[in-house]
């Protein structure tokens, strides 16, 4: 080991705006196409859910075969959430390993290292939502949505997308280690199941209506069905829009609130 | 001498459990100060509070002129910290980790990277700097996260247990990093439970212990505060059988070797020799769960009127070589 030279650089007394965050996304988009196992998982497991669905139970549910149309709006929510809920994970661990210390110790804004992973997983689900929505379309869904409700579906799936991440984000924080993270996570993710995405609501026990109705996951999934596949939807997407923006408020403000108090504690 | 880290009476609980129960200390600028004290003795709750990542509860401190409470922002702009669990991204190579904290210390880009080359080569990491962290072994993990404190030179640097569970080869390189970062003139507070490196690296040592500073001095101070001349007894093959504490005069060695006499605690073919004290026998003395805080010896140089352990109590003075070396 030889001695350190004289004269290191020295810092600005400013960072330029936005460095953080420009820092923190190429970080983020780094560990993205890095981790191809989890990569991988986030568009396999949707897409073969969506086989299965269509192949196996498809003609059961709707023997007409146009099940497939009915069941890829889920499917691309369910595939939102498989690849969301790795940014709790990645959250939990930069906690877990002292990564966010070290940032929180620096004369930065150093909760952009939540915006780094969030905008990277946002880039990441929305990529993943192509692939599931070209199977999609090489099975056999037909949508008919003009140019406008296509741009439509794909702000409310964008949307959805950073509503979901940032709850994960927040839960990761929250939960400290990457362990914990991944299983209250699971919690959200079992939420499609229980809504509209494989079979309409009406079809349910009545107790099982009352839930799916009134959960967030169901609004998003029949406005943006209605947006791809011109099937009435109601006022579906002002519900949705307002679930997401609400839980997106608080979501938001939850992790600044546990970014701050979990300092120096791990 | 300048004070780099003035701390005065900084109190902090968590709970109801008190974990610094009013700690002063002052670090001169451009020294190395070494905070030792076993595991739970709150370092690493003083460190925390002192990089901003915990607030005290009472008291005040300021680093390098900046208040701890008032100028926080002032006050990173001045330190680095390297925590205890390696803080380095393991997806990312060494280089790209160095490069992140050029980015967020505002270097250019021409300047980040030339300052990357440098401190790879200078931690031993140039052959590993393209490799993802996650394969790098525990030594070059600790390097990295002492480099990635160093893209821009601190003014202070916190080290929090640097070398815990580090083999013997990477305790000693880094020890020559925390050397000439000093040369360098960097002022650097490091915490350990290593009492040989707080003797190796450190030109004043604070031995904490229930939250409180116990004992503070240069490492001979402290050496000197704990008595003269221990007295060691070994075995035919050079086996360590007993260590006597004494205040080194003459009248205190005479009574040491009639007792080893008297008792034949040496043998036929054992011999006796003196040493210095060790830190090892100021750490026992000052961090012993039994003793009660308040008697310990009293801090600085003039701590050397510490009264020997008497040599003429029986059995008492006898410290066996399995308590004083573990």
């Amino acid at each position: 080991m030889t001695t350190l030279t004289a004269a290191p650089p020295s810092a600005p007394a400013r960072l330029p705006l936005g460095t953080e965050e420009r820092t923190f996304i190429a970080r983020s988009m780094r560990h993205t196409v890095r981790n191809v196992e989890s990569l991988l998982m986030a568009v396999m497991l949707p897409v073969m859910l969506m086989l299965l669905f269509v192949y196996v139970f498809g003609n059961a549910i709707s023997p007409d075969g146009q099940y497939v149309t009915y069941v890829v709006p889920g499917i691309i929510l369910l595939c939102a959430g498989f690849g969301a809920s790795s940014t709790g994970v990645d959250v939990a661990n930069d906690s877990a390993t002292g990564i966010m210390d070290r940032l929180r110790t620096m004369p930065i804004r150093s909760s952009a290292v939540i915006t780094g992973h969030v905008v990277a997983s946002l880039a990441r689900n929305l990529a993943a939502t192509a692939i599931v929505i070209g199977v999609a379309l090489a099975i056999g869904f037909r949508p008919t949505a003009t140019f406008g409700e296509w741009v439509g579906a794909i702000a409310l799936v964008a949307l959805y997308i950073l509503t979901i991440t940032y709850l994960f984000a927040a839960i990761g924080l929250a939960s400290g280690n990457p362990e914990a993270a991944n299983g209250y996570g699971f919690i959200l993710l079992f939420l499609p199941y229980l809504s509209s995405a494989f079979v309409p609501t009406d079809t349910l026990p009545a107790w099982l209506q009352g839930v799916s109705e009134h959960q967030p996951i169901t609004p998003v999934i029949e406005s943006i069905r209605g947006l791809l596949t011109g099937v009435d939807s109601g006022n579906a997407t002002l519900l949705a829009v307002l679930w997401c923006v609400g839980i997106l408020a608080v979501a938001v403000t939850w992790s600044a609130v546990v970014f701050r108090r979990k300092a120096g504690r791990r | 001498m300048t004070t780099a880290i003035d701390v005065q009476g900084v109190t902090k609980s968590f709970g109801s459990q008190s974990v610094l129960a009013g700690i002063d200390l002052r670090v001169e600028r451009g020294t190395v100060f070494a905070l030792l004290g076993p595991n739970g003795a709150g370092k690493t709750t003083l460190v925390n509070i002192l990089s901003t990542l915990v607030q005290a509860d009472g008291g005040s401190a300021r680093i390098e002129g900046a208040d701890l409470r008032r100028d926080p922002g002032g006050v990173r702009r001045r330190i680095r910290l390297t925590g205890q669990s390696a803080a380095v991204d393991e997806l990312l190579t060494g280089a790209e980790n160095l490069r992140m904290m050029g980015a967020l210390a505002g270097l250019r880009t021409g300047a980040n990277r030339r300052r990357t080359t440098e401190l790879l080569r200078q931690f031993g990491l140039a052959d590993a700097a393209d490799k993802a962290v996650k394969a790098y072994s525990g030594g070059m993990r600790r390097r990295l996260d002492i480099a990635l404190s160093l893209v821009t030179v601190p003014q202070v640097l916190f080290l929090d247990e640097p070398t815990t569970g580090l083999d013997l080869r990477s305790r000693l390189e880094l020890w020559d990093v925390i050397r000439s970062l000093r040369a360098e003139g960097t002022t650097i507070l490091l915490t350990t439970q290593y009492l040989e490196e707080a003797d190796q690296l450190a030109d004043r040592i604070a031995v904490l212990r229930t939250g409180r500073i116990v004992a503070e001095g240069t490492p001979t101070e402290l050496k000197q505060s704990v008595g003269g001349e221990v007295v060691e007894v070994r075995g035919p093959d050079g086996e360590l059988l007993h260590e006597m504490p004494t205040d080194g005069s003459v009248h205190a060695l005479r009574e040491a070797l009639d007792l080893i006499d008297a008792r034949g605690l040496a043998g036929p073919a054992g011999t006796v020799g003196l040493r210095r004290p060790s830190l090892d026998d100021v750490f026992l003395a000052l961090t012993d769960p039994d003793a009660v805080a308040g008697t310990a010896p009293p801090t600085g140089p003039q701590a050397g009127s510490q009264p020997a352990t008497d040599t003429h109590a029986e059995g008492d003075a006898l410290v066996t070589t399995s308590r004083s070396r573990r």
